[in-house]
């Protein structure tokens, strides 16, 4: 539904975003991930015409937004970064401005509300000046503000920075649900919360796309090796050392003593499966296995792979 | 169109009267203006308004930038631009709607001035009835183009204070034109008066209601508003 053409942002020389181009589908819940200054922002603020792209174009159904930008804000909801919101306004009067602006009222907006407060859990709050209310809360009414509309697309910046474990598991249950009838794109640079919430991720680095598919396809797609974790007593280092000629394929990535006990990362082909000939190694040179397992890659691997680098906003907050 | 900037209206008005700033303002603001009027008002022994047209000119000069400097720019502070500059509602639409609100507040301030009007009525002999009307036409347009002026300024910066300082310095600029002649090249000396806000509103105060003062005030309110428009639309392009 929403189609991106090589879009770019320049601010004086710097290129925010470099020509990127994906599409996203009815209800999809896509995550946009990348570091602290990856494009991710600029990218959400020129789908919903707040910027206008220096090239390219967001087409959504057939309209486009650099001819048809209010058609376009007519079709989204949006959750700004940070989310501001107006602290002196009472929850239901904040709500109702939204609603008015997009043309909602009368019988219609009281439906509205009653089905936002409902999705968004805000039945203790609604007659409450949003100044008082929780941050977990405000991030609720943000959501209710960008849905008052029942738009097809939400479009959400970073909408569990700042907040609580509690009310991370909250928002991220109130966006699974809104995901099963609209098309959610959120942006996040904390990778285990993307990978809990998507169907689909795109990976930005320095203004451009570097992976972009469901988690288990990037994991798989990235995974041209298996690590294994082993720990093994009553051995000497020389047999371990001589363990990769002894097994072919099997690198030794680390390896670590600890009071007489070896801990031991060894990456070998995905396609092969060493595991047998390690134990009758062992077995042969009169060692101790007191463990041995395949860890699996996860997204921040990935993440460091596609990128170059280890962010520390990748590691989460 | 019309829906959007009654929305965004209703928005700024009550956003000022749910804070104190629009009952300090209505309150101090009348004080200021009757106390000024009335220990004039008593010694001149006249019965005409001409003392209060003196008077509230030079008290909306920090009373219009003070009330206008947050309406644009507190927006930019907190982030709240990226909201309605994400909603489908046009940039010239949301400078109308609050600059309406702004303007709205100026008004109620100079109704609180009738009270004099009243008191003249009473206490006073032959008045010139419609002297008094072109006088608060004049005032209150003056109030529009002070709060034109003040929200543009609001649309410069993030700052407040450094809105209410421009907003300050161009109203002044407007005020004080026509007192600096003597400075001006003789071949520049008319254009400079008919640029000064006073010069048109001591037209209007004397009971003149001339077409080109009524041009010369919506023309300054449309220049500025329209400015005001290009400064939120060019966002988009930085």
């Amino acid at each position: 539904m929403i189609q991106i053409d090589n879009l770019s942002k320049n601010y004086g020389t710097v290129q925010a975003v470099n020509s990127i181009s994906f599409s996203l589908n009815d209800g999809e819940i896509v995550g946009f991930l990348g570091a602290n200054g990856a494009g991710k922002s600029t990218t959400l603020k020129m789908i919903t015409g707040y910027i206008t792209p220096s090239s390219g174009n967001v087409h959504i159904g057939d309209k486009n937004i650099i001819d048809d930008c209010i058609d376009i804000q007519k079709m989204v909801g949006y959750l700004p970064e940070l989310n501001p919101l107006y602290a002196e306004m009472k929850v239901h009067e904040y709500l109702k401005f939204h609603a008015s602006i997009r043309g909602i009222t009368g019988d219609k907006f009281t439906e509205s509300l009653k089905k936002v407060v409902r999705e968004c859990g805000l039945q203790g709050v609604v007659h409450r000046t949003i100044g008082n209310c929780s941050k977990g809360y405000k991030q609720r009414i943000g959501l209710a503000a960008a849905m008052i509309h029942d738009p097809k697309i939400l479009i959400l910046d970073e909408p569990v920075t700042g907040l609580d474990p509690n009310q991370i598991v909250e928002i991220r249950g109130l966006i699974k649900k809104l995901g099963k009838e609209k098309l959610v794109l959120m942006s996040s640079h904390i990778l285990q919360e993307i990978q809990a919430t998507v169907d689909r991720i795109i990976i930005i680095d320095e203004g451009k796309i570097v992976a972009d598919g469901t988690s288990d396809e990037l994991i798989s797609g990235a995974q041209g090796m298996t690590q294994l974790h082993l720990e093994i007593s009553n051995t000497e280092e020389n047999v371990i050392q001589e363990m990769k000629t002894a097994i072919s394929g099997v690198e030794l990535k680390n390896v670590s003593k600890n009071n007489d006990v070896y801990n031991i990362q060894i990456e070998y082909p995905s396609d092969t499966d060493p595991r047998k000939d390690i134990f009758n190694y062992a077995v042969e040179n009169s060692c101790v296995i007191t463990e041995m397992r395949v860890t699996e890659k996860n997204l921040e691997d990935i993440f460091r792979n596609l990128t170059g680098r280890v962010d520390e906003g990748v590691n989460g907050e | 169109m019309v829906n959007n900037i009654l929305t965004i209206f209703k928005k700024e008005l009550h956003s000022f009267f749910t804070s104190p700033m629009a009952y300090i303002f209505l309150v101090v603001f009348a004080l200021i203006n009757g106390y000024f009027f009335n220990i004039q008002f008593f010694l001149i022994n006249e019965s005409d308004m001409r003392v209060l047209f003196g008077i509230v000119p030079l008290v909306y000069l920090f009373f219009i930038p003070a009330v206008s400097m947050g309406l644009i720019s507190r927006e930019k502070s907190l982030g709240t631009i990226e909201i309605i500059s994400t909603m489908p509602i046009l940039e010239r639409d949301i400078v109308i709607g609050k600059y309406l609100a702004g303007f709205v507040l100026i008004l109620l301030g100079l109704v609180t001035t009738l009270i004099h009007y009243l008191t003249l009525c009473y206490v006073g002999t032959s008045i010139d009835h419609g002297a008094v009307f072109t006088g608060y036409i004049g005032l209150a347009l003056l109030g529009g183009v002070y709060t034109a002026v003040s929200l543009f300024a609001s649309s410069l910066t993030d700052n407040q204070v450094i809105a209410f300082i421009i907003g300050i310095a161009i109203v002044l600029i407007f005020f004080m034109m026509d007192k600096l002649l003597f400075f001006v090249p003789s071949s520049m000396s008319s254009v400079v008066q008919f640029l000064s806000t006073d010069f048109h509103l001591s037209n209007m105060s004397r009971g003149v209601l001339d077409t080109r003062n009524l041009i010369y005030f919506f023309s300054v309110i449309g220049f500025f508003l329209s400015v005001t428009t290009r400064i939120l639309e060019s966002r988009k392009w930085n």
